[in-house]
């Protein structure tokens, strides 16, 4: 079976659009609304990525 | 004294919605499919077979249901189901030899979580596909 070697950032970025793709489908109503869900979702996971990121990076100085 | 009585929704009968729930937890987006959500169908089915191949790739461990403290019991158990509710993915998996012992690094580390997301977001799928089945959403 082939390996698959990903970075934190590639995994993590991976991880966040298909968990959005999925919330965005299965919670809203119309095709509009649930597009925009799932935009909103990929923008918070990148947004707690980054955010996180930032912190370990200052946390560990 | 005024009195609340909570008015309880009847159950929707089983044959509404056993054979999407059980379709959708087999094959991923199966249950839109047979609801002919046919778009949303194949976007859950792309988007979990995806992430949980990728787990694969990623030499993501499988969870077994051991028992031990109740850290571990919880983690192993929820871990279990999570991986499960993959269906047929799952199923394959096992059967054809693929499921991989635990290893130490974070490639593996974020190929487990993939496995285990991968399951949970099926289990979303299968919720929504009940709720269509039985008039609850469009």
């Amino acid at each position: 079976m082939p390996r698959m070697n990903l970075s934190h950032f590639e995994a993590a970025f991976l991880f966040a659009l298909f968990a959005s793709v999925v919330l965005g489908v299965v919670t809203k109503r119309t095709d509009n609304e649930r597009l925009r869900y799932g935009a909103y979702c990929f923008g918070c996971f990148l947004a707690a990525l980054f955010g996180l990121a930032w912190l370990m990076k200052l946390g560990h100085g | 004294m005024a009195t609340q009585v909570s008015k309880k929704e009847p159950t929707p009968p089983i044959s509404m919605w056993a054979a999407p729930v059980i379709v959708g937890w087999l094959i991923p987006g199966g249950g839109h499919f047979l609801l002919k959500k046919r778009g949303r169908a194949a976007l859950l089915l792309v988007s979990v077979t995806v992430m949980f191949v990728f787990g694969l790739l990623m030499r993501g461990a499988m969870f077994h249901p051991e028992k031990g403290d109740l850290l571990t019991t919880v983690i192993n158990y929820g871990g279990f189901l999570s991986n499960l509710s993959a269906g047929v993915l799952y199923l394959l998996t096992t059967m054809l030899g693929y499921a991989q012992p635990d290893v130490a690094g974070h490639v593996h580390d974020y190929g487990t979580k993939f496995l285990v997301t991968a399951g949970l977001m099926n289990v979303l799928a299968m919720v929504d596909a009940f709720e269509i089945a039985t008039g609850k959403k469009d």
